[in-house]
């Protein structure tokens, strides 16, 4: 079985607002979590769209899902962790809970703040998933990507060799759950994000092809482009 | 949900662009495989009048297509529904109308957005279920076949009942299509081809013969004709069908042309002659193509010779690498699969 995992954990602080979640404001007179939402509901592979949210704002997302996308059984909505990786636990344990987790299922986690996903992007990183145990979807860097210290160059690296990281990053759940398991605290705290669960382990994690345009939307900055690549291009 | 278009912004560029298509509308399909036309290529080669182009770019190109559903709000069809999706989207009904001759009707790729998208959120009356086992890379280019069916299907109705002998003008796909289906849907008539390149009439094998258009018998008698030349080919072929016609034969007219074409109307009167068009099909032309193919098999093995390039989009490049091998084809059809 194959489940959809929207990470919407974020509260925000970097869109210069305390008090709404960026996944929550709307480009096109809808939040941006039901536009990333709709990008999985028409795939017929997924057995349930799990969502998970802050714990204050689990009934907001249900109600904002139920009022922009429509009552539908097809997603679930979820008390997040307080990390990015016992977010993705959580969903995997509900999986494990109210269906049958075995080696083959897998979760494709998505950033909720990321709507401009693809179909390709999707169906890539299912396939990658079941094919390898575990994906990541990147594009090439385009700017050099320089290491240091903190005042001054430790390493440049070979941009041939760089990417930038996007999600989804897709995962056979159980292999995910049992490796995190067996990391230590201290392995833990250096995590930044699920694929590198695998990765500090040896397991192979392999690349998707990611889009320029599948954004992350992040900064201010980020709304005013997804809302004119949205608004502006709409000429009907 | 966000869409993902892929529109022709100017001749020869494509640009990416986002369109919110609602869930709760029309059903969503996932188009597969898709068929490049000599229309589209007209616009993507900037060969239109530049007032035609400055009105309709941008535009996603692409009126032939296939694909499989994978939502339908009102469950008519179900997830993985293989269909053939119908670029004409009529906007109103007309008793003596049909629905690709109404000028207030829409069609993909000329005055909406053709297939070139992610998904595309089509009405149900729209789409045909496809039989199971189908070549997808020749149901691709239905659209094309249905224009053909609908073609005879009014000269069903129209010519007059003697048709012992029709002649096909031209050696491209639309005359491939159409010599092939008269042969299925008037097995009684005999099919004659004219063309100017020996190689393409010598892949006419169902037909009763395939000449050039300057070795045509002195004797041959036609009693009805179809001209699927168009171009610049158009006024000879229509002055040399006239030419030849018995009175009181019809002539269809299938080929397009952008330049007005002059026509022997002292012959048209004196032999009494009807010459029709056709233009674009409908639903029931969709329901009947796919119906000829059921019943029918050799229609879609014959059909499968005109796959000419076949070409995997997995890349916004792909989609102009496409269109720029389709442009130095002398024949057959380019079929896209679609994984964007």
């Amino acid at each position: 079985m194959i489940f959809a995992v929207i990470l919407a954990g974020g509260t925000g602080s970097r869109m210069g607002s305390n008090d709404m979640p960026k996944q929550f404001l709307e480009i096109k007179g809808k939040p941006i979590i039901n536009h990333t939402i709709e990008k999985f509901l028409p795939n017929p592979r997924f057995e349930k769209i799990i969502v998970l949210s802050p714990r204050k704002w689990v009934h907001h997302t249900e109600e904002i899902i139920r009022k922009y996308t429509g009552k539908t059984d097809r997603i679930a909505v979820i008390e997040g962790g307080a990390t990015r990786n016992e977010t993705i636990m959580n969903a995997i344990d509900y999986i494990d809970r109210n269906y049958t987790l075995d080696d083959d299922t897998v979760i494709v986690t998505h950033d909720s703040v990321r709507p401009f996903l693809t179909h390709r992007i999707i169906e890539e990183n299912i396939e990658a998933a079941l094919r390898d145990g575990a994906c990541d979807t990147v594009i090439p860097a385009t700017d050099t990507i320089v290491e240091g210290d903190g005042s001054a160059i430790t390493a440049i690296p070979d941009r041939r060799r760089m990417y930038q990281g996007q999600t989804p990053q897709s995962f056979k759940a159980k292999l995910l759950r049992d490796t995190y398991r067996s990391l230590s605290a201290q392995e833990k705290e250096i995590l930044t994000d699920a694929a590198k669960i695998l990765v500090l382990k040896g397991y192979q994690v392999s690349l998707v092809q990611g889009e320029t345009f599948n954004i992350k939307i992040t900064y201010p900055y980020d709304l005013k482009i997804a809302r004119s690549l949205l608004e502006e291009e709409s000429h009907d | 949900m966000i869409n993902t278009v892929y529109r022709l912004r100017s001749p020869r560029r494509f640009e990416i662009a986002f369109e919110d298509v609602g869930l709760s509308g029309g059903v969503l399909v996932r188009p597969t495989h898709l068929s490049i036309c000599n229309a589209d290529q007209r616009y993507y080669q900037g060969t239109r009048d530049i007032r035609v182009l400055k009105e309709k770019l941008p535009m996603a190109l692409i009126h032939e297509g296939i694909g499989q559903v994978v939502y339908d709000p009102q469950g008519q069809f179900r997830p993985g529904d293989k269909v053939v999706m119908v670029p004409n989207i009529p906007c109103e009904e007309d008793p003596c109308i049909a629905e690709n001759y109404l000028r207030s009707s829409k069609f993909c790729g000329s005055s909406a957005d053709g297939f070139l998208q992610e998904y595309i959120s089509l009405s149900p009356e729209r789409l045909v279920l496809l039989p199971d086992g189908l070549d997808p890379d020749v149901a691709a280019f239905t659209e094309l076949v249905s224009v053909s069916v609908h073609a005879v299907s009014r000269f069903e109705t129209i010519a007059h009942a003697r048709r012992d002998n029709i002649g096909v003008w031209g050696d491209g796909n639309l005359a491939f299509i159409t010599a092939l289906l008269l042969k299925k849907m008037l097995p009684d008539s005999r099919v004659h081809v004219f063309g100017i390149s020996r190689e393409k009439l010598s892949d006419f094998s169902f037909a009763d013969s395939a000449r050039l258009t300057t070795d045509i018998p002195a004797d041959l008698q036609l009693d009805h004709a179809f001209e699927c030349v168009g171009g610049n080919g158009s006024p000879v072929a229509i002055e040399q069908i006239i030419g030849l016609i018995r009175p009181e034969g019809t002539v269809s007219i299938l080929g397009v042309s952008e330049y007005p074409v002059p026509v022997n109307t002292r012959m048209i009167l004196e032999k009494g002659l009807r010459l029709f068009g056709t233009s674009r099909s409908g639903k029931t032309d969709f329901r009947r193509t796919v119906q000829l193919y059921r019943d029918y098999p050799t229609i879609p093995m014959y059909l499968s010779r005109l796959v000419g390039n076949i070409v995997e989009v997995n890349a916004f490049p792909d989609i102009k690498k496409a269109f720029e091998i389709d442009a130095k084809k002398a024949f057959g059809k380019t079929i896209l699969h679609w994984n964007l």
